[in-house]
């Protein structure tokens, strides 16, 4: 067992894969020299520059690239250094990596990882903090992955890698150095596509992903102590494709429902869980199924006072869960 | 301009081989206007063909090794789909939207062509998109030590979107065996190329990537053949990318959904008719003592009926189960 943090056991990971499989290899901006978040530190004096390749400042390219590379003998990590950045590409993540294996009739796959670290709470401005999952959730033919642990970094990663389709996986960058945790030693994967409860309870199904993950256990301690309220917190995990069984199975025994998302609130990937509890739980709710996220304006002010008072925090997710506990 | 040859064999083609690409040249043309007829009588919804392109589909392609290197072609690209290997039976089938069609089991447009066992790289319509996939594999390819080269095949269009630019610099810096062909017929769509370009040559952009440009005469197939031979043994001997502007003109309408007499007068498409590169490869060959007449209409005889039996055949074979819509959105 070692302590990791998150971006260090990120780092392993990539580490790992790319020493078990020679094919891996990472591309990217600024990726050779460790990365603006020095999650790629390490790699290009461990496997060389061509393994650990620095690109052209050209996010449509990086993705174009590893398609390409994915369809010859390669199995490409492509790092973008921010989510935010990623909007250039998307023609080349959604027309293009998602609906290859499809359009082609299986006849081609895209074997590709698409990293890139989101979310706000870092001061980051309107240009480093946006949250993305739920534009890319809602293509079929990716998967969307959202971690905020450094287990589940480590883990679900490996699986990214591993996996035969595209990938995109959203490393919540407020939680990189939030905290460490003793991770195997062994080779371990998570597999994409399950949610993990990550607090047991029995009056209320609290769900949510990422950085708002590590707030809702804090807002459910407090609603325990303070109101006695006992809150299930489900952690998603893999945005798509969705876990419903986990989630339905919860909603069922508490029969209250709670969305937690740190994007903005209209059309938010909380929606969809929301609209799926709705259809596929209704007959053992007892409370409206509620949301809590941030307001439909372009999420994160670069001033303090600004980025808090629009995000969701531990104090504002309690205040949700005493109102859906007295409903 | 590169201009024509003065020996039809001074590239390296045998007799056999300078007959055999002007067959695909007449095939490609004939699959072509069997296409545009079918969609007239309402056989199929759409059609996108390349009239006019065959000398610069077939000269560069040809200049591949099939199977071998990496093709990306674009939705007009019938020419590199028979030169590359592709029979007129797969494309009727593709076209046609049967079921066993190889690109795309009637998902993608007709013209989206792809056959991984030919190493043709299935294609979107979004103009310029599969410019970065051509330098991926050839970037795979180098990183890999094999001696694979990427050809990528785009329109005049395309050389105005930012993928372009992306694909070539990237290429460019690396000095990565990638070919870029940009079949110049002067119209994306309906827009004529003085407002998409402020440069007469289009291939002077190489420059700026840091590797050769060439402009060909895109309806002389040879001129066409030897510009895209050099530019793939200099890909394959490390030398890194070469862009070909090949100047063509596309006869037919951009698409079934087209007219193009809206954008172009009747004076103007006569005028390219009478470049048509098919009967100016036929008189070239003709001229130096390797067609006859009668060698000719065999030719032409057997596209027609290679075109027959292709459209007899897709037409009778099965359309997709339609629960076939719901597989391979991922690997199963």
């Amino acid at each position: 067992m070692a302590e990791k943090n998150m971006v260090e056991a990120i780092n392993d990971a990539m580490l790992e894969e790319m020493k078990r499989d020679p094919r891996v290899m990472l591309l990217g901006e600024d990726v050779g020299g460790g990365g603006v978040f020095r999650a790629t530190q390490g790699l290009r004096d461990e496997f060389g520059p061509d393994r650990c390749f620095d690109t052209p400042l050209a996010e449509s390219a990086i993705i174009g690239v590893a398609i390409g590379a994915s369809l010859n003998g390669i199995v490409p990590i492509a790092e973008i250094q921010f989510a935010d950045f990623i909007h250039p590409a998307m023609d080349q993540i959604v027309s293009e990596a998602a609906r290859l294996r499809y359009r082609s009739n299986g006849g081609w796959g895209c074997p590709i990882t698409v990293r890139a670290p989101y979310g706000s709470g870092i001061h980051g401005g309107p240009y480093h903090s946006q949250s993305i999952e739920a534009i890319y959730g809602h293509v079929p033919g990716l998967k969307v992955v959202c971690v905020a642990t450094p287990y589940d970094a480590k883990g679900l990663l490996k699986s990214a890698i591993r996996d035969p389709d595209p990938v995109l996986f959203l490393e919540h960058k407020r939680a990189y150095r939030l905290y460490r945790q003793d991770l195997p030693d062994d080779d371990f994967t998570v597999p994409i596509g399950e949610a993990e409860v990550k607090r047991e309870g029995s009056d209320i199904t609290l769900i949510t992903y990422g950085m708002m993950m590590h707030h809702s256990l804090k807002a459910a301690e407090t609603a325990q102590d303070e109101d006695g309220a006992s809150v299930e917190v489900i952690d998603l995990r893999t945005i798509s494709p969705l876990d419903k069984k986990t989630v339905l199975k919860s909603v069922e025994k508490t029969g209250k429902a709670l969305v937690v998302y740190e994007d903005n609130l209209t059309g938010g990937f909380g929606a969809e869980v929301a609209a799926i509890i709705a259809q596929e739980a209704f007959e053992f709710l007892d409370g409206p199924v509620t949301r809590v996220a941030s307001p439909d304006v372009p999420i994160s002010p670069y001033a303090g006072v600004l980025e808090e008072y629009l995000l969701p925090n531990p104090e504002k997710i309690a205040k949700a869960i005493r109102d859906l506990a007295a409903y | 301009m590169v201009s024509v040859r003065e020996s039809p064999t001074e590239l390296g083609l045998s007799n056999d081989q300078l007959l055999d690409v002007l067959y695909k040249m007449m095939l490609s043309r004939a699959v072509g206007q069997r296409e545009r007829m079918l969609n007239r009588m309402g056989k199929a919804p759409f059609a996108v063909t390349g009239e006019g392109h065959e000398a610069t589909q077939v000269g560069t392609a040809y200049a591949l090794v099939s199977g071998k290197d990496w093709a990306f072609p674009y939705y007009r690209d019938i020419g590199v789909a028979l030169t590359l290997g592709q029979t007129a039976r797969d494309l009727m089938l593709e076209f046609l939207a049967r079921g066993e069609n190889v690109s795309s089991g009637g998902r993608n447009m007709p013209s989206h062509f792809s056959d991984p066992k030919l190493r043709i790289v299935s294609g979107s319509a979004p103009v310029a998109t599969q410019m970065p996939h051509a330098v991926g594999t050839a970037f795979a390819g180098k990183l890999r030590g094999l001696d694979e080269v990427s050809m990528v095949w785009f329109g005049d269009g395309a050389t105005s979107k930012g993928d372009c630019h992306e694909a070539m610099n990237f290429a460019g810096v690396h000095k990565l065996p990638v070919v870029f062909v940009c079949e110049n017929n002067q119209y994306a769509i309906s827009v004529h190329w003085t407002k998409q370009m402020a440069v007469e040559n289009v291939a002077v952009r190489a420059q700026g990537y840091g590797f050769p440009g060439v402009t060909v005469d895109g309806n002389d197939v040879l001129a066409v053949y030897g510009a895209a031979k050099e530019a793939v043994e200099r890909a394959r001997r490390g030398d890194g990318p070469t862009f070909i502007e090949a100047k063509t003109y596309r006869l037919v309408p951009h698409t079934s959904d087209d007219d193009d007499r809206r954008y172009r007068s009747r004076e103007e498409v006569e005028e390219w008719s009478k470049k048509d590169p098919i009967p100016r490869f036929q008189a070239y060959l003709e001229e130096h003592g390797l067609l006859d007449e009668k060698t000719r209409d065999e030719l032409a005889k057997k596209a027609a009926q290679e075109v027959d039996a292709a459209t007899e055949y897709a037409e009778n074979a099965p359309l997709p189960d339609p629960e076939t819509a719901l597989r391979h959105v991922f690997a199963e």
